[in-house]
């Protein structure tokens, strides 16, 4: 694994949010979301600092952060896709939408593409259900998305 | 205060929202205030009106006139022609399906007619960041007539009501308290699980987004019967706005002496946190959600101990869903007697249902336990989309089972979709028409257990996957009759050999699509054909030389050459190379290309 530099002011950031949280162990979940947030993703880097701020071993931080699907260990593209993959999604034919995201981008699901522009993910059910299949990138929720639309929506983004 | 004459609601749940929710309601305020009307008419987001299929939906009160599919556009004539007027804007009424007639009043539309809204009583009513608003609909009542009774008596109430958790096992709410109750500690814990990751289920994000309080009101009285002071919510990351809203609720309640020290005088200290899951299904079960609240993975542990004896940190901790905390102010309130006059024999008051899928009117709803699949369905759910078959619906989520025509009019209750093969689950509801294959939905599931399953035993972890493997080759055509067997083998062990409620009941789809749609497994086995045209490798595209007149387009999209023929003359697919994308039958302008 190559090294990385972490930003010095993200470092400190992180680090203040362990004393907010009185380096308690049992706050790990809430620290690594703040993590998250600072950095983007949770490096090993990352996890390394947050087991010494938390007093509790890296194996025990690299674990939580493996078994939770919201944390993620490499960083995501500029524009982060997320299709939802909820049964109503599904039904409504959500696959054929991730397919061609796939398919336009030339990425598989998790990956981001080369340029570190757009990275694809599935995601289970947002709870919009009534806008199904839905598609979000970043912030912004996409409703009722079929396959002929995936090309307009990379267009907004400048793919 | 300032005293207006006409309030505008505007849902603002996550649904309404990604719809432009919230540019409806600044066009809305801009229109008002261009027209001199700011100090007569407010408007108020709200939390979800259910009816998310017509969303986003706009509310007139005091005349209730109920638009939907409102744009930002249209914010110019609700004001003018409406506020203005008084004269209703008629292209935005819903439209009866049947008579075609404009509907304007709620009550009258089909999708509400049969609806109880106990728990969703305020959703779509009052703006949920603010308190007053909460306290006007008899908000925090319900806990200052539990201080004026014995924890005891209270929990007689809950347990008179026949109210069971709501979040899927169906355990009776007020025993569960009874048992947090008894038990001697220094410091006792309740939580309200928020974890809802069922997908297709988003009740308790629409309780949370729109009647916060209830929750927080609940949790208090709860406390004041267990004896327990502080108050967890465990909620899903994925739910912003729900978290938003629920600051607010819990920064208010504590400024008006709601929550914090002695509450309303009573000596009775309680206080809220919330805790943030972080994507993990198996979350839902209370062992493992205690685990993870305690910053540890979400495994679970054996039971007994129940929560309610050892949980939190080891102490008792009395664990409900957050549809659960939302009708207990309700049975204060109006009584035990009134709430169980609800309902079925062993299944009392009512249960909200996230309807989604092929069905026409997609949306949250809250019916009476009893009523039948089919009035949901059809009445409520306006039959199936684009006029296709009903085929199935599935209940429970990943953990329940795919019932069909024959179990319409059974009484929806805990006990009967239990006894169907299914079960009530968090209340998600997925409606399937003609054109799905069960053999891909039950794999569709099984592909989610796989993900989802923690690892810590064996039959969960390995059985799943093994699961999955088998469906998959069935869909390849590659299973034979008797792996049809060891199919259902495998399912029974995993249901009976696994730790925790996930294994228990992963296998559910399975068994009962193979129960109520063994013709069409014995398809995908026998006849290496899947009837609904959706496992890809039992499919052919085949041209149909009569309608194709040779334009090539096909031949130029097919991505791997599997399409030949001259120019002007009917072409053909070769199958071996063919790996049915489908872009041939997309390109196609003269419908010569289907799937045999």
């Amino acid at each position: 694994m190559a090294d990385i530099t972490l930003d010095a002011d993200k470092v400190e950031e992180l680090k203040a949010v362990c004393v907010k949280f009185n380096h308690d162990g049992g706050e790990l979940i809430n620290v690594l979301h703040a993590a998250q947030i600072i950095f983007g993703y949770l490096p090993a880097e990352v996890q390394v600092i947050v087991a010494e701020g938390l007093n509790v071993s890296i194996a025990h931080v690299y674990g939580v952060v493996t078994f939770y699907s919201f944390f993620t260990m490499t960083p995501k593209g500029e524009h982060p896709i997320s299709i939802c993959m909820g049964t109503a999604c599904y039904v409504r034919g959500a696959e054929k939408v991730l397919d061609e995201f796939n398919k336009l981008l030339g990425t598989k699901t998790g990956e981001t593409t080369p340029d570190g522009k757009f990275s694809v993910s599935s995601l289970r059910c947002v709870g919009a259900c009534g806008l199904a299949p839905v598609v979000t990138v970043g912030e912004k929720v996409y409703g009722r998305v079929a396959a002929a639309d995936v090309k307009g929506i990379l267009a907004e983004y400048g793919a | 205060m300032a005293n207006y004459k006409n309030h505008v609601l505007v849902c603002s749940g996550t649904g309404c929202r990604a719809s432009q929710g919230e540019e409806i309601v600044l066009n809305l305020e801009a229109e008002i205030e261009k027209n001199g009307l700011g100090e007569e008419v407010q408007v108020v987001r709200t939390g979800c009106f259910g009816f998310c299929e017509k969303g986003p939906v706009v509310k007139m009160i005091p005349d209730n006139t109920f638009y939907v599919q409102v744009t930002p556009e249209d914010a110019s004539d609700l004001v003018s022609e409406h506020l203005v007027k008084g004269r209703q804007v008629e292209r935005l009424l819903f439209t009866d399906p049947e008579t075609k007639e404009k509907v304007a009043d709620s009550k009258k539309m089909g999708f509400y007619k049969k609806q109880i809204r106990l728990a969703l009583r305020n959703c779509g009513f009052i703006n949920p960041e603010n308190i007053h608003e909460y306290i006007a609909r008899d908000g925090y009542a319900a806990l200052g007539k539990a201080f004026t009774m014995k924890p005891e008596e209270v929990i007689q109430e809950i347990i008179d009501s026949g109210l069971r958790g709501r979040g899927g096992g169906g355990f009776p709410t007020g025993l569960k308290w009874d048992i947090t109750r008894k038990v001697q500690a220094e410091q006792k814990y309740v939580v309200c699980n928020a974890d809802e990751g069922d997908p297709g289920a988003f009740m308790d994000r629409s309780i949370l987004e729109g009647d916060p309080h209830s929750v927080l009101e609940s949790m208090a009285i709860n406390g004041y019967c267990t004896g327990a002071t502080k108050g967890l919510i465990y909620i899903r990351a994925e739910y912003p706005l729900a978290i938003n809203r629920l600051k607010i609720a819990i920064e208010q309640a504590r400024e008006l002496g709601l929550l914090g020290t002695d509450i309303l005088g009573s000596g009775f200290d309680f206080d809220v946190e919330i805790r943030y899951g972080a994507g993990a299904f198996v979350c839902g079960e209370e062992t493992s959600l205690i685990h993870s609240m305690e910053g540890h993975r979400g495994e679970p542990t054996v039971k007994p101990p129940f929560p309610s004896e050892s949980g939190y940190k080891g102490m008792p901790t009395n664990v409900n869903n957050v549809e659960t905390y939302a009708n207990i102010p309700v049975i204060l309130l109006e009584g035990a007697k009134y709430f169980a006059s609800i309902g079925t024999e062993k299944s009392k008051g009512t249960k909200v249902f996230a309807l989604a899928g092929k069905v026409n009117n997609v949306g949250l709803i809250e019916v009476p336990m009893g009523i039948t699949l089919r009035e949901v369905i059809f009445d409520i759910g306006g039959g199936i989309k684009d006029g296709k078959k009903f085929k199935s619906v599935q209940t429970g989520g990943p953990s329940g089972g795919c019932l069909t025509e024959k179990h319409l009019d059974i009484p929806i209750d805990y006990d009967n979709l239990l006894a169907s093969g299914s079960m009530m689950g968090s209340g998600g509801m997925i409606v399937m028409d003609e054109d799905d294959c069960m053999v891909s939905v039950a794999k569709f599931y099984l592909d989610f257990t796989v993900e989802e399953s923690c690892g810590k035993c064996a039959p969960c972890r390995i059985g799943n996957k093994r699961l999955y493997e088998m469906l998959d080759k069935i869909s390849e055509g590659k299973a034979t009759e008797a792996d049809l067997g060891r199919l259902r083998n495998l399912a029974n062990v995993i249901k009976d050999t696994s730790l925790c409620g996930l294994g228990q009941t992963s296998p559910n789809p399975v068994l009962s699509t193979m129960d109520n749609f063994r013709d069409e497994y014995l398809a995908h086995v026998k006849d290496k054909k899947c009837p609904a045209g959706q496992c890809k490798s039992l499919l052919q595209y085949v041209i149909d030389a009569e309608p194709c007149i040779g334009c090539t387009a096909c031949v130029r999209v097919c991505p791997v050459d599997a399409i030949s023929g001259e120019k002007k003359q009917p072409h053909t697919i070769n199958q071996e190379t063919c790996i049915k994308c489908g872009a041939c039958m997309d390109k196609c302008k003269f419908k010569a290309i289907s799937i045999q």
